[in-house]
């Protein structure tokens, strides 16, 4: 499908590969592990429109330079940072605070975590020893040819691993805190385990900061047999941010996902999700809202590999400016994977004459007994239901907000928790009032 | 749900160890020499007497294609193919500009009528109603062997005459609108064409005609490695109308064979095109082997207000298709529709779809796309919808259905949709739930099965397709579309 062409080297690949050169003197036992995806790279060069997957997001244009891997912030930094990082302060909530990818244990609530049972590894400690580091550097990722995910193991500058027990039930949501203090990239990693029967809700958030520099994020999530995994994932603002999400769903495991991606800058989410066991279920639900130049790509690759299982996929963009929204969805049911039922459905709105959509729902079927569906619509507010809230006495702007909130909030909605719900559609609601 | 045994035994009965049109043609046969230079490109040109600058659009196009790489993105898989192993021009003896049909190679006429396609003008006069009157041009290996109803669509003002004819007869014609839809270096195989094409039909239909007939070409591929690379291009004036059919047949052979055919739709304003394809190359055996490779490049250009181009394909034949009959709304208020039914069965492999280009205001397209796939084949739905910055109102309708029966086979869909404008209003819908419930309780209401309803259903909806199919080839198609999609994956 792709076809190979490396022109010459862009700054941005050339600023990367001293980079990598600087940063491999003291590497030291993980020096084997980031060699290996650096050569990835090396071979394959920075993603770019040829490239099918990237089609759209053309990452190799738009990384005009690549900046220096952001140092360790100070304490005093990362309080300051984490005083404005308040999107979820009306959420009661454990917190796990990253700081230019490291975990910083002085902010986080990890003794309140340990007595729940849930113990939480510095990533950064890992990486000293290389066979602990493979234990713990999910496989998905490290067997993944994704150019974007091999950056982020070859730069990898620290994350947190959190382990939920077996059984264990966390009485409050965790939130894992994605600061960035001062200049450079960020390259973090989250890898979440839930144990057999294990209940969980993680909430990941990138905090908008005045800095540049991009953000490359790694998140593993697996899930074992029974547990059930609810996430919101906050993707706000920044000059480039691109995370890849892997999930692995066990035996009778429930999902629920919610990405949710505001900005102006161009930002891409990548999750790859497979099913291993059978009669597991999973909702992965996406929310992008653009405006100005901004370009959001929210990709998805599931991978229904065992029989019985149900996956429901419902994106929803509301694009403004002249920013552009991508949403590349793929279902893929494996030959034997009987009983399957996937339905996808994405749906944009564009709110200037501008903004633009690019979709591309595909469909991959080798099993002949199973149900998959999926839909795409994109268009603008619909002029009855205006005319209607108007006709009500509601005010012009007043109603188009109203219009998109609900809009969104039918994909928001499903997450569940009542209390992220409520987050992010204040979120939703203070975006709409800037256009006001 | 699974697949209900009466669409099984459906699809079976057009299984590819059924192909009934396997025979060969013992004709001898004037071949090029094998292979591809410049001398064969000059070699095909000199025998069809063409103008010198057609010689050096040929050439250019052959130099082109030198400098071009085999496109590898589509969801097929086959051997390299070796282009200097192939002959080029192959064309029957007897068939040199044969005067009137009485001086056609009977042999051909045999095989025609075999075929079941008819070239006896005052036998079909005879036999069938005057509405159903169908126009063949008769395109056996290279060349066209015999057109129909010449005479009398001139009257009308309509050309109907194998594209060598018109490179002679209309060149001003020709020379305008040839490679104005796809052009020279489009792609890999689109440009082999434009040097190597040896034959195919022109249509042009002056302004304000409505054909008075069905026009049709009938591909055949008789002889041993030959490629067929046939050119069509169809010119509606404004105000025309003309609706156009194909039919293709191969024999069954071990050996893979080529067919890179390019067909160019052309409407001015309020104008109107129906082309319809029935499909039926030989799709290789029980293992297989052989069939026709069927790389096509089809376009047409809604290039006039009001304009209309409408393409219905039912495909079933060939060992890989690749194939993207597509539509650029250029037009203000212009339309493209997109029907098409895909069998595939045995190993055959097919990526086919549609591209819809809204580029004028108002332009709006359909899209109804039903892939069934057995045996062990692979059958992949591939779309473009896309809308530019100044289509302002483009409307997009687009449904694709598939069916898979049994373990081995798949079924894709891979559709991009893009839409660079607020005003465009783009629905994209892969499944079988389209069907309403309240249609369903209507039909259960009054005592049909789930199944009967939704066969009924099914078959209400694509009649309008089939309808728009001239007779002979409706009922061919008929057999395929009434099987029924429930239990369909999107």
């Amino acid at each position: 499908m792709n076809i190979e062409t490396r022109a010459l080297k862009t700054r941005a690949e050339t600023d990367l590969a001293s980079q990598y050169e600087a940063l491999r003197a003291s590497a030291g036992a993980s020096v084997a592990l980031r060699d290996k995806a650096f050569a990835l790279f090396e071979a394959k060069g920075l993603p770019h429109r040829r490239v099918e997957e990237y089609k759209y997001s053309d990452l190799r244009a738009h990384l005009k330079s690549a900046a220096a891997p952001a140092a360790v912030a100070s304490l005093e930094q990362s309080t300051a940072s984490l005083a404005a990082a308040e999107a979820f302060a009306g959420v009661d909530r454990f917190r796990v605070v990253l700081d230019n990818g490291r975990l910083v244990a002085g902010l986080s609530d990890l003794e309140a975590l340990a007595r729940e049972g849930v113990g939480v590894t510095d990533v950064a400690l890992l990486l000293e020893d290389e066979a602990r580091a493979r234990g713990v550097l999910s496989a998905p990722a490290l067997a993944c040819d994704d150019v974007s995910v091999a950056l982020n193991t070859a730069f990898l500058q620290g994350g947190v691993a959190i382990a939920v027990g077996e059984g264990a039930s966390v009485s409050k949501p965790v939130e894992i805190v994605h600061l960035a203090s001062g200049e450079g990239a960020r390259y973090s990693r989250v890898e979440v385990s839930l144990g057999t029967g294990a209940k969980f809700t993680l909430i990941e958030s990138f905090a908008p900061t005045a800095s540049s520099g991009e953000v490359n994020a790694v998140s593993n999530y697996m899930v074992g047999d029974e547990a059930e995994l609810t996430t919101a994932r906050l993707v706000a603002g920044g000059d480039t941010h691109v995370s890849s999400i892997f999930l692995t769903l066990g035996t009778s495991s429930r999902v629920k996902t919610l990405g949710f991606n505001v900005g102006t800058g161009f930002a891409r989410t990548q999750s790859f999700v497979s099913f291993t066991g059978e009669h597991a279920d999973a909702d992965l639900l996406g929310i992008t809202m653009l405006r100005g130049k901004g370009h959001g790509d929210q990709t998805l690759v599931v991978d229904h590999a065992v029989p019985h299982c149900n996956s429901r996929e419902l994106f929803k963009a509301v694009v403004d400016g002249q920013a552009e929204a991508v949403f590349q969805g793929k279902i893929i049911v494996r030959p034997h994977a009987q009983k399957t039922d996937g339905r996808m459905m994405t749906q944009a709105l564009l709110l200037s004459e501008e903004a633009s959509m690019a979709n591309k729902p595909e469909l991959e079927i080798f099993a002949d007994d199973v149900q998959c569906a999926h839909g795409a619509t994109s268009g603008q507010i619909d002029e009855d239901l205006l005319f209607y809230l108007r006709a009500r006495g509601i005010p012009e702007t007043e109603a188009r907000a109203l219009l998109v909130l609900a809009f969104l909030a039918e994909a928001v909605e499903e997450l569940g928790d009542e209390a992220i719900v409520a987050a992010l559609e204040e979120r939703v609601r203070g975006w709409l009032s800037v256009e006001a | 749900m699974p697949a209900v045994q009466e669409t099984i035994d459906r699809v079976r009965s057009i299984d590819v160890d059924q192909y009934k049109y396997g025979f060969v043609t013992e004709i001898e046969s004037e071949k090029a020499p094998k292979g591809l230079n410049e001398d064969i490109v000059r070699f095909i040109s000199a025998k069809k007497g063409e103008p010198e600058w057609m010689l050096e659009w040929r050439l250019d196009a052959y130099r082109r294609w030198r400098t071009m790489d085999e496109p590898t993105w589509a969801r097929v898989s086959y051997p390299k193919i070796d282009f200097e192993d192939l002959y080029y021009y192959s064309a029957p003896k007897t068939a040199e500009g044969p005067k009137s049909l009485d001086e056609v190679d009977p042999e051909l006429l045999a095989t025609y009528e075999k075929l079941g396609i008819p070239l006896r003008e005052q036998e079909i006069l005879a036999g069938v109603a005057p509405q159903n009157r169908v126009a063949v041009d008769a395109v056996f290996d290279s060349v066209s062997v015999v057109t129909t109803f010449k005479e009398e669509l001139k009257k009308a003002g309509v050309i109907f005459c194998s594209i060598s004819e018109a490179l002679r007869e209309y060149p001003d014609l020709v020379r305008k609108y040839l490679g104005s839809v796809v052009p020279v270096s489009d792609n890999f195989y689109a440009t082999l064409n434009s040097a190597v094409f040896s034959d195919g039909s022109f249509v042009y239909v002056p302004e304000g005609v409505r054909c008075p007939m069905e026009l049709s070409t009938y591909f055949r591929i008789n002889d041993q490695q030959t490629g067929q690379f046939e050119r069509t291009l169809i010119i509606a004036d404004k105000g025309a109308y003309v609706s156009y059919l194909e039919g293709c047949t191969a024999p069954q052979r071990d050996e893979n064979q080529l067919h890179a055919a390019v067909v160019e739709l052309i409407a001015l304003d309020d104008a109107e095109i129906k082309y319809s394809t029935v499909q039926n190359w030989y799709p290789g055996d029980k293992e297989g082997k052989g069939g026709i490779y069927n790389f096509v490049t089809k376009r047409g250009d809604c290039r006039g207000r009001n304009s209309k181009i409408s393409w219905t394909q039912v495909e079933t034949g060939s060992a890989i298709t690749w194939k993207y009959p597509s539509c650029i709304l250029r037009g203000d208020n212009s339309r493209g529709e997109f029907y098409s039914i895909a069998v595939s069965n045995g190993y055959q492999q097919v990526d086919s779809g549609t591209k819809m280009i809204h580029l004028g205001k108002n332009t709006s397209s359909r899209i109804i796309s039903k892939g069934i796939s057995a045996g062990k084949s692979q059958n992949t739905y591939r779309g473009l919808v896309s809308a530019h910055r100044k289509a302002s109102n483009a409307r997009n309708f687009t449904q694709c259905d598939s069916l898979l029966i049994g373990q081995d086979c798949g079924a894709h869909t891979v559709p991009y949709i893009e839409a660079k404008n607020s005003t465009a209003v783009f629905e994209h819908e892969a499944t079988t739930s389209k069907i309403s419930d309240d249609q369903m309780f209507y039909c259960q209401q009054r005592g049909l099965s789930d199944e009967e309803a939704v066969a009924l259903i099914v078959n209400g909806f694509v009649k309008d397709v089939i309808q728009q199919l001239p007779m002979e080839f409706a009922v061919e198609a008929q057999k395929l579309i009434s099987i029924s999609l429930e239990g369909s994956v999107g």
